[in-house]
């Protein structure tokens, strides 16, 4: 079979992936670097009976895909960092009201309106702690187009399967980007659907209930099935509660859910790292740079590796220990001050052996840049 | 159906203060909904965050209680991803003009289906007594002890000037006129907007000295006159009720659903 | 058009909470609070049947129920 092959930006290669995965209904608003994902869906939608609304602003795009969601469709929204700090507050309502949805945030360089077109990866514990309150979150990034396809098809995977949001976190480079994509057949990777209930008419359905699996079935708005839907604390028919019991269980339920299947949610992939001594820690287009890096040394016999991290959180904390176990040093390789940096240091036993390697000028950090850097901790000189 | 058929019973007596408005406001919309005989399982309610928003709590229907300035936002997803369900969201003067105000103007000018009920009772009733964009000037609040000097919105022309197709406003002392502009709101196709002024006797009746609940009742009664009526013509101060906009517009799901039919035109051609 | 019939003024007393609106505002004075800030039909035979005290409760814990065929005619 003749596999369809494209070559496009790394925001067409997010559309093409959740088109492969069933997206029904976007709804966003422009802002750059993200807004490739908006105007192609703007016309891929309409033509498979979709559908695609330019809201007023980011948290209106946030709050209508999370109402849609709730009609049984598969929603997405896309965004960079002040549209990100928009989306917060709904982000969060998503989370409490365990609402399957899927943000990407391509990211550019913040703070504030910051370096719109230029690269950065700062939005790191943005997409872990942006919204207030404890919680848990699953964010996924990617190195190159063929990933952002994947990792955007586990998106809504994920989505489904934890009944909660989903963060992409891709960057400029990675979004603007030209590269090939090969798509894959329908059926070659796995598609996860909305879970409904089994519960038949005039019966009791409980929204918020686990099944053993502990996964929870849910019921369209506009079918058989009543019931309330709030960001208060809430019992298992969806009514808001502040029973220290219930708020306790259903906090503890919203954590568990994803901290606990940190394994199943993992993704990551190895360069060169097979007895590594030096292993670089890096995701997203810096990755880029890491592997490429590391491939050329590895071709002058010096034995260096990546670790490349395809999700961020929940933090794959043990496979970080488990792979960097035996590395004489671990250079993490990101664009900003280091925040993937921090829960490597946490996650290793030697965390004096951890060093960042990172760029923040709006620049794509370079293989030279690691080089650098490596050298000094090689103990080679400058 | 009986009217109960459409309360959560479980949920009653509701946690609104003796003499709240809400609470007739929300047994006018039980009345009204019933009066069209309506199925519950295609009404969706969405409330923002407020003692208003509270009322999706207490109706039998699909509820999603948001948050606070959001509902238009998310009603218009539930509705442009499902038209044929009927969306009514009911709202606070300060869920839907100060915070949601932005949701509000784009939601009337999309003319997108969906019935918005602004729960007017001048001020901010859960967070205690601040006064909202709809106090108006000279009123007393918790943070306005000297007295407001913020000017207010008029929600009827506000609505107006935004493009909503169905604009109405009614009291919660006028109940049968707030059931009739409802049932008419619900039946409309396009984005309806019905005000009804509504009272707080606990944070702005007692401060303004309006008194409890009955007071500020006689007072929609004696400061308001029905549209064309001649007391409106003699005092042309009081506040209008009645129907100010009725008119049909391309409704934004309607319009939606051409597009798709032509992306999918050109896609088989 | 046929006068309604008064059956019974159903007063659900959980939920009154005493507002005194559905008395202030009955037009032949039917209702009356008790000593427990409940509201009581003490003249049911003046009722003329309005309804308006069913409509305008906030608690929704009167219903007058009338005879049969009243819907509005
Ligand atoms: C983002 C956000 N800001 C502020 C609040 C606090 N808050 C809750 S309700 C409310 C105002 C309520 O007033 P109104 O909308 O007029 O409704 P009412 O309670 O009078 O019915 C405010 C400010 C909030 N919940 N969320
Ligand atoms: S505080 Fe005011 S608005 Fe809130 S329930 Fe009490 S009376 Fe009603
Ligand atoms: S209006 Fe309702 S709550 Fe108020 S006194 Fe009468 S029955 Fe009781
Ligand atoms: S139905 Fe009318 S007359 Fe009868 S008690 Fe109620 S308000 Fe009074």
């Amino acid at each position: 079979m003749n596999k369809k092959v494209r070559f496009l930006q790394g925001n067409e290669a997010c559309v093409e992936g959740a088109i492969y995965a069933g997206v029904d209904f976007f709804a966003g608003y422009p802002i750059t670097p993200s807004t490739e994902i908006a105007e192609r869906l703007s016309e891929y939608l309409p033509q498979r009976g979709g559908k695609f609304i330019q809201m007023e602003d980011e948290i209106a795009s946030m709050c209508a895909i999370i109402g849609a969601s709730l009609t049984g469709k598969k929603v997405m929204t896309a965004t960079s960092g002040p549209g990100f700090s928009l989306k917060q507050e709904a982000i969060g309502y998503a989370c409490m009201a365990e609402i399957p949805c899927v943000i990407a945030n391509v990211q550019r360089g913040g703070p504030s309106t910051g370096n719109p077109t230029h690269v950065s990866q700062g939005d790191i514990n943005q997409a872990r702690w942006g919204t207030h309150g404890d919680h848990s979150i699953i964010a996924l990034t990617a190195s190159n187009h063929q990933d952002v396809f994947k990792m955007t098809v586990d998106a809504f995977n994920m989505a489904e399967t934890y009944r909660t949001p989903v963060i992409l976190l891709f960057d400029e480079v990675i979004g603007h980007m030209r590269e090939k994509l090969v798509i894959p057949e329908e059926g070659e990777l796995e598609i996860v659907d909305r879970l409904r209930t089994s519960v038949p008419k005039d019966v009791d359905y409980h929204p918020y209930l686990p099944r053993e699996d502990g996964r929870l079935p849910m019921s369209d708005f506009g079918g058989e099935h009543r019931y309330n839907v709030t960001g208060l604390f809430h019992d298992m028919w969806g009514f808001p509660s502040n029973n220290p019991k219930i708020v306790n269980e259903l906090l503890r339920h919203l954590v568990d859910k994803i901290d606990n299947n940190v394994q199943a949610i993992t993704r990551y992939k190895e360069h060169c790292l097979e007895g590594a001594e030096y292993i670089l820690v890096s995701y997203g287009s810096s990755a880029r740079s890491a592997i490429h890096l590391a491939q050329n040394r590895r071709n002058k016999g010096e034995k260096i590796g990546v670790l490349e991290l395809q999700s961020l959180w929940p933090f794959p904390t043990e496979l970080v220990r488990e792979k960097c176990a035996r590395a004489k040093a671990v250079l993490v390789v990101e664009m900003n001050m280091g925040q993937v940096l921090t829960q490597v240091k946490a996650a290793v036993d030697n965390p004096d052996r951890v060093f960042l390697a990172n760029r923040i000028d709006g620049k794509l950090i370079t293989p030279s840049d690691i080089k650098r850097l490596l050298r000094v901790i090689q103990g080679r000189g400058v | 159906m009986a009217v109960k058929d459409y309360l959560r019973e479980r949920f009653f007596p509701h946690m609104w203060c003796p003499g709240c408005g809400h609470g007739t406001i929300l047994n006018a919309l039980v009345h009204a909904v019933e009066e069209l005989e309506l199925n519950k399982n295609e009404i969706v309610m969405v409330s923002g965050i407020g003692c208003s928003a509270r009322i999706s709590g207490y109706v039998d229907f699909h509820s999603l209680h948001t948050l606070h300035g959001r509902a238009l936002a998310f009603a218009t997803g539930v509705k442009l991803s499902r038209p044929n369900l009927k969306v009514l969201v009911p709202m606070g003067d300060g869920d839907a003009l100060a915070i949601g105000g932005n949701h509000f103007i784009h939601a009337a000018r999309r003319n997108i289906d969906i019935t918005a009920i602004v729960m007017n009772n001048r001020i901010y009733g859960m967070t205690g007594g601040q006064f909202s964009p709809l106090s108006g000037p000279g009123v007393k609040a918790t943070t306005a002890p000297y007295t407001t000097i913020d000017n207010n919105f008029d929600v009827v022309e506000l609505a107006k000037a935004a493009g909503a197709s169905f604009v109405a406003r009614s009291t919660a002392y006028h109940v049968k006129e707030s059931t009739e502009l409802l049932k008419k709101a619900i039946l409309h196709k396009g984005f309806s907007v019905v005000e009804i002024l509504s009272q707080c006797p606990t944070h702005y009746g007692r401060k303004n000295k309006e008194g409890d609940a009955v007071g500020m009742l006689e007072l929609q009664k004696t400061n308001t006159a029905k549209l064309g009526s001649k007391a409106l013509e003699d005092n042309p101060g009081l506040i209008p009720r009645g129907i100010f906009v009725e008119k049909e517009c391309p409704e934004y799901c309607e319009e939606y659903d051409k597009i798709i039919a032509q992306a999918m035109k050109g896609r088989n051609s | 058009m046929a006068k309604k019939k008064l059956l019974e003024i159903m007063i659900n007393r959980d939920w009154c909470k005493g507002c005194g609106i559905c008395v202030q505002f009955c037009p032949t004075k039917v209702l009356e609070l008790d000593g427990r800030e409940k509201v009581v039909a003490v003249r049911p035979e003046d009722c003329i049947c309005c309804k308006m005290c069913e409509l305008r409760c906030p608690d929704l814990a009167i219903e007058v129920l009338t005879q049969e065929g009243d819907k509005d005619e």
